[in-house]
């Protein structure tokens, strides 16, 4: 054996020297003002307007995938649902349950993929916690992010504002997240690799906003997809879902992929891709600003059975359903 | 853009359909493959009237027997064993109502869900001190990735890897199918996958013991239109005859090396299928040594009877699956269908596979 690897042990959760050494060597860094002594809460200017506020936990295997890792998605997701609500996310708290034995150094590259992802969102870290358990009752790291923002959207943004005749727009290519994620789970070699879509969407939202765009709702496609997104909001708006299949931007690497070992791309989850409802009139903006990241116009909402309806390009239509359960390469 | 398949074509296709078709026809699309294909590109609404599919049984997944999924469970639970298999049979229903390996899994039991083959062998590796099972199912497509694991295990002299086999052919379902009395099919969509392996062969016989014409037919839309049209101008020529319609990838003689080592490792059987009864050489039996690997007699487990077992043997609920594998029902004139049996609580198991006719009405179709 090489010499040994500093690891994790049960003390680094105990509350005594050793959690404050794994804090003040470790951690400090990711906060807002790292000089300041810590307390038990973070105090937060009150600022004008109303707020949204989302929690997430993140418990993703494995931690490392191509494109990204599991800091720098609890950090980016928790932003992104702020997004969701018309939010410039503000301040985030982060939560870490760390299993005996992982390694110190992993650590340090997930704490400092979680800086570089706040950075990026323009979120401060304002607040956290450390737990350790006993070795095999974690899967190495779990994440809790919760994350408030200040909405900038002057009218209510969800699932309650959707009409009949509103237009659906995606934000850009659907599918890389879920697959870049099964492809090292399962240890598949995909050439050419698929890189994860991981990226934060409030600077999208924010143009949309600024464009005068009025947003009737936004939903971020991460577990279940665009599928299971589009079923969510057909329920609630009770209306039909109708999509034309040959605009749904897939990569032709991801739709290959998903051929072969039986997946639905509209089933895989996006960390960096949102559904847009807008109202008709201001879908030629949406589609213009939608566009530069490879999104755009997939559909519209019609009066109708509560479904998702896709046309094909051969003019047939199906059904799209969201996913059953755990996603599963098939046999053959 | 969801696929990128060469489908510029199917319009023209649809229309020569239409054009050729002068009075009803009756086709089967043997392959699950084809079944999800169809009802994911919604090709049977592009069909001239009159020209009905027939969604066969090939489907692995739901034609494996009950008795090999309730034996595969057991070993599932029994401490020191791992059970490895293709994610799909994960929920595949046994005898028990509610019992897959996933509720095994979630009861402690050790399941792991492979991609291939190869990745049992490495696992039989490294936990030697462990019983790895591989429950091996499929066509002659998955039949020789598991006579190869078979060659190497016994080349390795591991002592703790073992198969609970369910490798089913596809020519003699076909066959079967023909023979019944009541059988409605004028003419065969071949599973092009399987021809990649097998060949010809196999399918000139049906066709001269049977006089049907069989077209080899691929997955993407475009081929399964190809198929079809070539299914239609044989039959309205009156022409019982083999055609190769996914000639870009099967060849008469198909992949020698996959039917050598298919034949190397394994030999025909008498075999149930789940809701169709026994199949006369419709299965694939490990032969000497390799039976030295098989985990029924490894774990003393009872050997497969299944006689007319029913696809549903205890759930109570009407689950018409055998009917529907063998298409003497659609999936939505099961009573049961999108009711009682939906894919989160399926009754019978062509609603779990994504190959499986039921589950693929059921997301597409409903």
């Amino acid at each position: 054996m090489s010499e040994p690897l500093e690891r994790i042990r049960l003390g680094h959760g105990g509350g005594g020297t050793l959690m404050q050494e794994l804090i003040d060597q470790e951690l400090r860094q990711l906060y807002r003002d790292p000089a300041q002594p810590l307390h038990d809460a973070a105090t937060i200017a009150r600022p004008a307007g109303a707020l949204a506020f989302t929690t997430d936990s993140y418990v993703v295997h494995p931690l490392d995938f191509p494109g990204g890792d599991i800091g720098a998605l609890a950090i980016t997701g928790t932003a992104n649902d702020l997004a969701m609500a018309g939010a410039r996310p503000s301040q985030i708290s982060v939560a870490l349950i760390l299993e005996e034995g992982l390694e110190l150094s992993c650590l340090r590259r997930i704490v400092a993929s979680m800086g570089r992802a706040a950075a990026a969102c323009g979120v401060a870290i304002v607040t956290g916690d450390t737990k350790v358990v006993e070795r095999g009752k974690a899967d190495r790291l779990f994440i809790t992010t919760s994350g408030i923002g200040v909405i900038e959207s002057a009218t209510p943004i969800g699932p309650g504002a959707i009409q009949v005749g509103d237009q659906l727009l995606v934000s850009g290519d659907l599918g890389r997240h879920g697959l870049a994620i099964l492809a090292a789970r399962h240890g598949l070699d995909l050439e050419p690799p698929i890189h994860s879509d991981c990226a934060p969407l409030w600077p999208q939202v924010e143009e949309l906003l600024q464009a005068g765009v009025r947003l009737h709702c936004l939903r971020d496609l991460t577990r279940g997809g665009l599928a299971s997104a589009l079923q969510e909001l057909a329920n609630a708006a009770r209306a039909e879902f109708h999509l034309k299949e040959e605009r749904l931007p897939v990569l032709p690497a991801v739709a290959n992929a998903c051929g072969i070992l039986g997946f639905e791309p509209l089933h895989l989850a996006n960390e960096g891709r949102f559904l847009a409802v807008v109202p008709a009139e201001q879908r030629a903006v949406a589609e213009t600003l939608l566009g530069r990241t490879g999104g755009g116009w997939i559909g519209d909402v019609r009066a109708g059975a509560t479904r998702v309806v896709l046309r094909t390009r051969f003019g047939s239509e199906r059904l799209l359903l969201p996913p059953t359960g755990e996603l599963l390469p098939r046999i053959c | 853009m969801i696929a990128s398949p060469p489908a510029t074509d199917v319009p023209s296709l649809a229309e020569a359909l239409a054009r050729r078709t002068s009075r009803p026809w009756t086709l089967m699309e043997v392959c699950g493959g084809q079944t999800h294909s169809i009802l994911r590109w919604g090709l049977d609404q592009l069909l001239p009237p009159g020209l009905r599919l027939i969604h066969g049984p090939g489907c692995p997944v739901c034609v494996t027997p009950a008795e090999t999924i309730d034996a595969a469970l057991q070993l599932a639970g029994t401490p020191g064993v791992i059970l490895c298999s293709y994610g799909d049979m994960a929920r595949v229903p046994g005898s028990q109502q509610g019992l897959d390996l996933l509720a095994v899994r979630a009861s402690g039991g050790q399941v792991r869900l492979l991609t291939g083959p190869g990745e049992a062998l490495e696992l039989a590796r490294s936990a030697a001190e462990q019983q790895v099972v591989f429950l091996a199912v499929g066509f002659e497509t998955t039949a020789p990735a598991t006579a190869l694991l078979a060659r190497q295990a016994m080349a390795l002299g591991l002592t703790n890897l073992s198969l609970l086999t369910a490798h089913v052919r596809v020519a003699p379902a076909m066959a079967s199918i023909l023979a019944d009395p009541a059988n409605e099919v004028q003419a065969f969509l071949a599973a092009g996958h399987v021809c990649s392996v097998i060949g010809t062969v196999e399918l000139e016989e049906l066709v001269a013991r049977f006089q049907v014409p069989v077209v080899v037919t691929g997955f993407e839309p475009s081929d399964l239109m190809a198929g079809m049209l070539r299914a239609v101008e044989l039959l309205e020529a009156g022409r019982a005859e083999l055609a190769n319609a996914y000639g870009r990838i099967v060849r008469a003689e198909g992949n020698p090396a996959a039917r050598a080592l298919l034949a190397e490792v394994f030999a025909p059987v008498d075999q149930p299928w789940r809701g169709l009864g026994v199949i006369a050489g419709g299965g694939l039996a490990l032969r000497l040594p390799y039976d030295a690997l098989d985990a029924r007699r490894r774990f003393a487990l009872p050997p497969l009877e299944g006689s007319g077992e029913p696809a549903c043997p205890s759930c109570g609920a009407v689950c018409l699956s055998g009917a529907v594998l063998q298409g003497r029902a659609t999936p939505e004139q099961c009573p049961s269908f999108g009711e009682a049996c939906t894919p989160e609580h399926p009754l019978g198991a062509p609603m779990v596979s994504s190959e499986g006719a039921c589950a693929a009405w059921y997301r597409y179709r409903r």
